[in-house]
């Protein structure tokens, strides 16, 4: 024990030599750890792709030339908070990371910012909807990056709102995410003259919605609305087409719909459907050469938002951290708010003092088969809803940080 | 009183009270002629499915085959189950066989869920049993009103080859006195070797009626054998009739406690199952 | 009764029984309390919370048995309210985890009256039925907060003066409460209401016929089991500050069986060394996912098949042997 002090006192007063009074980065590595589901029913949405974003991005910064040595490792949290924050305990006591990105999954992530917080380290969050980051929960040490539940309502619901769908009953999954998605769809859908007529709770990785469907279908709403996402969304279209739902008069509202869905889907079933999205590859010039790259790394699969936000977000951090040289996690987090944002997938933007990336929000409507011109070709552009509208006003929030 | 949604909820629960009824069918035969307390059923009905899954996408043989073929080949798995490991067991205390099957539940699973992650897959309902009807209250998917009669006919021909043909005689005079059975010449090992094969194919059929309902995945047994542990207690553990009874009983009522009073649909069948330890412990159907 | 009864063992020269007993806690004593100094001390703690659950459903099927299927429950409800109390009460450590151990002791009772009733298949069957109905009811009661668990318990300090957020000083104090557990094991196992559980294990209707009422030891034994294995998941709550689903799981359930499996059913040891194996494994292995599903289910048939003595179970049998 004692031999080990002594070793380590000569390590840091050499490193203390070398850099100088302020610059140190931790173990001589800035270590990112990809934390998401990689089995399960968001595996499609984040998993691999998400490695492969924050890989991609490491490459791009060329962080060797900078200085920096940067490692990219990851873990599976299987959708569980307990898992999900022994993950990040190990991570960050045993194994050095500095920062953990992605955590699809509202319950997981709301875990680890906690254990992040308490830790000092980074916490970038490119898959988790539960706007309570960056509300009630906001910490020092979050980015909230690609979109949450409040900027979800105030695209897809308002925008079916205002087409006639005044009467709503909501199939919500049951954990923090589900909850959070309900409330400010909610909101939204009182604020602008609807009514919601029920719900119902359904647990994670359900299989089976018929039940539910009846539910709602007995309700006489004019919209369902599907506050769950990834597998639990696919399963609801393709039963309630299967109990002709639709064929009843009735809509479906899919508040939270990723590609990689459409794909698992079908344009079939899946046609006008309207969503939001803050990323499509097809937007422009820089995100279709972005997503073609992608596109070859990651098995011909076209990158989702949450990928593409992992990808963002890992380059402002590394430009953070080599900004002050340091991978202190509060001091990175500060730094990442100072500068301000520009990649080739969210084009310009900031950070805000409450973790919550600013970037444009697009309303989509999914094609027609006859409309699709080939594989992942799925989405019109409906509207811009300019960054300034897209999120949720900084007063509103609740969060601590914001004077 | 909305009888639409009424309706629609208790022909829900028909259909899940198919799967509760065929499964604990198969566990009954099971555990009524062999004294197996079957855990690994769960996973042989996810193996089931999944077999399904592979004719289909591998071998391009649909629905109606897999239905044919699938029992047989989970049965042979079965089989081989029995004669390796279960044989050896018979003489020790009957919870080693439940620690067995739990094990092998436990290696199926996870091999499905190394394979396959857990997010499901999926299986189109075939062609000739696509489209709905209309029954005024609710539309109705064919396949699903064909669950429920297929399931039926095949739990009554089960009841009945056990309990009215010769072959159901013998088997039953085999659990009960395996020794004076076999002084009569019958081979009463390769007799419960190919019952145990045939619960197991039983629970295999009754995952490929799943497919297409409930996405093929590897969790898909293990959450609905312990549902179809309390029915077999319910009904008496052993008896096929209480099995049948029992299990599409409690689909039903699991249906109408959706409609009335959601929050206790998924314990309902748990607190029957405590009232029935109560006040008749050997089960509805049960004998003792 | 067909053939060896599960849980058997037998019991020979007992001063050489009381020097094997002092040396093998003398050994597993030290590895304790020098284990902080080579591994993670977290780790090191919830070792400790399930080595405690394990010996805790030892004393179920070892000593009673009775194969309980449903332990999850107990050790689940134990963790839940112990989190309530710390995170919503804000009582201090000690008093939460008294309520976590409470309320097990409750639910002991209760769901001991229903399945006492069964034995053997039966009673395995009841008690993961009920589980089951438990972890439904978990699943929807806002207290537990359902998918999301309840997070971030803070872990305060021992009796004011202690910061349990030091790892090495939790790790002390989860050794402390299963010093506590174990040696209170050890009281009721040679103690004549231990003596009269092993009669009933052995043949419940001479039990009965010399006059004993078998039920209630039963039930007491099944309370006390379910009381510690509350006990246990009440510390692992500090320990991980949180509590959620998969503590009241089913395979949580089936996990400590094979744990106490593996290490020696019936053997006073044998719990601590299997918990020690399996949750090793699961650590160490996690990145491998699902090969640690496949490896506990592959240990499970072997133990079944070729194993039935536990690792502890065959060494205690190796030792006696040379006695000779």
């Amino acid at each position: 024990m004692t031999f080990k002090l002594k070793t380590l006192a000569a390590a840091a007063a050499l490193a203390f030599a070398a850099g100088g009074a302020h610059a140190q980065i931790s173990g001589g590595v800035v270590k990112i750890g990809i934390l998401n589901d990689q089995s399960s029913l968001y595996a499609d949405l984040g998993g691999q792709g998400s490695v492969t974003a924050a890989k991609m991005a490491v490459e791009d910064f060329k962080a060797k030339d900078k200085g920096l040595n940067v490692e990219v490792i990851f873990a599976d949290h299987q959708n569980k908070p307990d898992v999900g924050t022994q993950i990040a305990n190990k991570w960050i006591d045993n194994e050095g990371v500095d920062v953990i990105v992605d955590t699809p999954n509202s319950g997981v992530a709301l875990a680890v910012n906690e254990v992040v917080r308490t830790k000092g380290k980074v916490f970038i969050n490119s898959g988790a909807a539960s706007s309570d980051l960056t509300g009630a929960k906001c910490s020092p040490n979050t980015v909230h990056w690609t979109y949450d539940t409040w900027m979800l309502a105030n695209g897809t619901g308002k925008a079916i709102v205002k087409t006639g769908g005044d009467t709503w009953f909501f199939i919500t999954a049951d954990y923090a995410f589900g909850h959070a998605l309900e409330r400010d769809t909610k909101a939204v859908v009182e604020k602008n003259g609807g009514k919601v007529l029920g719900d119902v709770k359904v647990p994670l990785n359900n299989q089976d919605f018929s039940s539910f469907l009846l539910q709602a279908q007995a309700s006489k709403a004019k919209i369902i609305g599907l506050a769950n996402a990834g597998g639990d969304t696919i399963n609801s279209i393709k039963q309630a087409s299967e109990f002709g739902i639709v064929k009843g008069g009735q809509n479906l509202a899919g508040l939270l719909v990723f590609l990689s869905d459409v794909h698992g889907i079908g344009l079939d079933k899946a046609q006008g459907l309207i969503l939001t999205e803050t990323f499509y590859w097809d937007l422009n010039d820089s995100t279709r050469a972005w997503s073609k790259r992608f596109a070859a790394a990651n098995g011909g699969k076209y990158p989702t938002m949450v990928q593409a936000g992992v990808y963002a977000g890992v380059l402002h951090y590394l430009k953070a951290v080599a900004a002050i040289k340091s991978d202190d996690g509060t001091k990175v987090v500060a730094e990442m708010k100072k500068l301000p944002t520009d990649d080739p997938l969210f084009g310009k933007g900031t950070i805000r003092e409450d973790g919550r990336k600013i970037h444009n929000a697009y309303l989509f409507e999914v094609k027609k088969p006859s409309e699709s011109k080939g594989p992942y070709d799925y989405y019109k552009l409906r509207a811009t809803i300019p960054a300034a509208e897209a999120f949720r006003p900084l007063k509103d929030g609740g969060c601590s940080l914001v004077k | 009183m909305n009888t639409q949604a009424l309706f629609g909820q208790l022909l829900i629960g028909l259909i899940n009270g198919s799967f509760y009824a065929l499964l604990s069918l198969g566990l009954a035969v099971i555990f009524g002629l062999l004294n197996i307390i079957n855990f690994t059923h769960g996973a042989q009905y996810m193996v089931g499915a999944f077999v399904a899954y592979f004719l289909l996408n591998k071998a391009g043989l649909g629905y109606w085959w897999a239905l044919l073929i699938t029992p047989f080949i989970v049965g042979a798995v079965g089989v081989v189950i029995e004669r390796l490991m279960l044989s050896r067991l018979y003489k020790l205390d009957h919870l080693y066989g439940l620690l067995l099957t739990f094990g092998l539940a436990l290696i199926f699973e996870g091999a499905f869920h190394h394979q396959f992650g857990s997010a499901g897959l999926p299986y189109s309902i075939p062609e000739s049993l696509q489209g709905v009807q209309n029954l005024g209250f609710m539309y109705l998917p064919n396949y699903r009103a064909w669950v429920i009669v297929a399931s039926l006919a095949i739990c009554i021909t089960t009841w009945f080859v056990i309990e009215r043909t010769k072959l159901g005689a013998y088997l039953r005079a085999a659990t009960e006195n395996p020794t004076l059975v076999q002084a009569f010449g019958v081979n009463v090992p390769r007799m419960i070797t190919l019952t145990y094969g045939a619960g197991v194919g039983l629970a295999a059929l009754a995952g490929v009626f799943a497919a297409p309902i409930y996405q093929v995945s590897p969790q898909m047994g293990s959450s609905l054998i312990i549902v179809v542990f309390a029915v077999v207690v319910i009904g008496g553990m052993g008896s096929i009739m209480g099995s049948i009874v029992t299990g599409f009983g409690l689909g039903v009522i699991e249906g109408l406690t959706k409609y009335f009073y959601p929050q206790a649909s998924s314990t309902v069948i748990f607190v029957i199952m405590a009232i029935v330890l109560m006040i008749r412990p050997q089960g509805l159907f049960g004998q003792r | 009764m067909t053939g060896q009864q599960i849980g058997d063992h037998q019991a020979h020269d007992p001063s050489w029984e009381r020097r094997y007993e002092r040396g093998a806690f003398a050994v597993l004593f030290l590895a304790f309390v020098l284990m902080p100094a080579f591994i993670y001390p977290r780790f090191g703690s919830q070792l400790l919370c399930f080595a405690m659950f394990a010996c805790a459903f030892n004393l179920l099927i070892g000593f009673g048995g009775l194969l309980s299927f449903g332990h999850a429950m107990f050790f689940g409800m134990g963790s839940y309210l112990c989190a309530h109390a710390a995170k919503v009460w804000g009582l201090p450590v000690e008093l939460a985890i008294v309520t976590g151990a409470a309320t097990s002791l409750a639910l002991g009772v209760l769901t001991g009256m229903l399945a006492i009733r069964r034995q053997g298949i039966y009673f395995a069957m009841i008690t993961l039925a009920l589980a089951q109905m438990l972890y439904f009811f978990c699943l929807q009661a806002p207290f537990t907060g359902g998918e999301d668990g309840i997070q971030s318990v803070k872990r305060g300090r021992l009796l004011g003066l202690v910061d349990l957020n030091n790892e090495v000083a939790m790790y002390y104090f989860a050794f402390a409460v299963f010093l506590a557990a174990f040696g209170l094991i050890h009281r009721i196992i040679h103690s004549p209401f231990g003596q009269v559980l092993k009669a009933i294990r052995e043949n419940e209707p001479r039990a009965i016929s010399l006059g004993y009422d078998t039920e209630r030891y039963k039930l007491a034994a099944f309370v006390l089991s379910a009381t510690l294995a509350g006990l246990a998941g009440a510390t692992k709550a500090i320990v991980a500050q949180n509590a959620s689903l998969t503590d009241v799981h089913w395979s949580m359930s089936g996990e400590v069986v094979l744990m106490t499996l593996l290490g020696g059913m019936g053997t006073v040891f044998g719990p601590v060394v299997g918990a020690l194996v399996i949750i090793s494994m699961q650590f160490y292995l996690a990145e491998l996912g699902s090969w640690v599903t496949i490896t506990q289910g592959i240990i499970f048939v072997v133990c079944v098949l070729a194993f039935r003595r536990g690792i502890v179970g065959e060494i205690e049998a190796w030792l006696r042997g040379r006695r000779k």
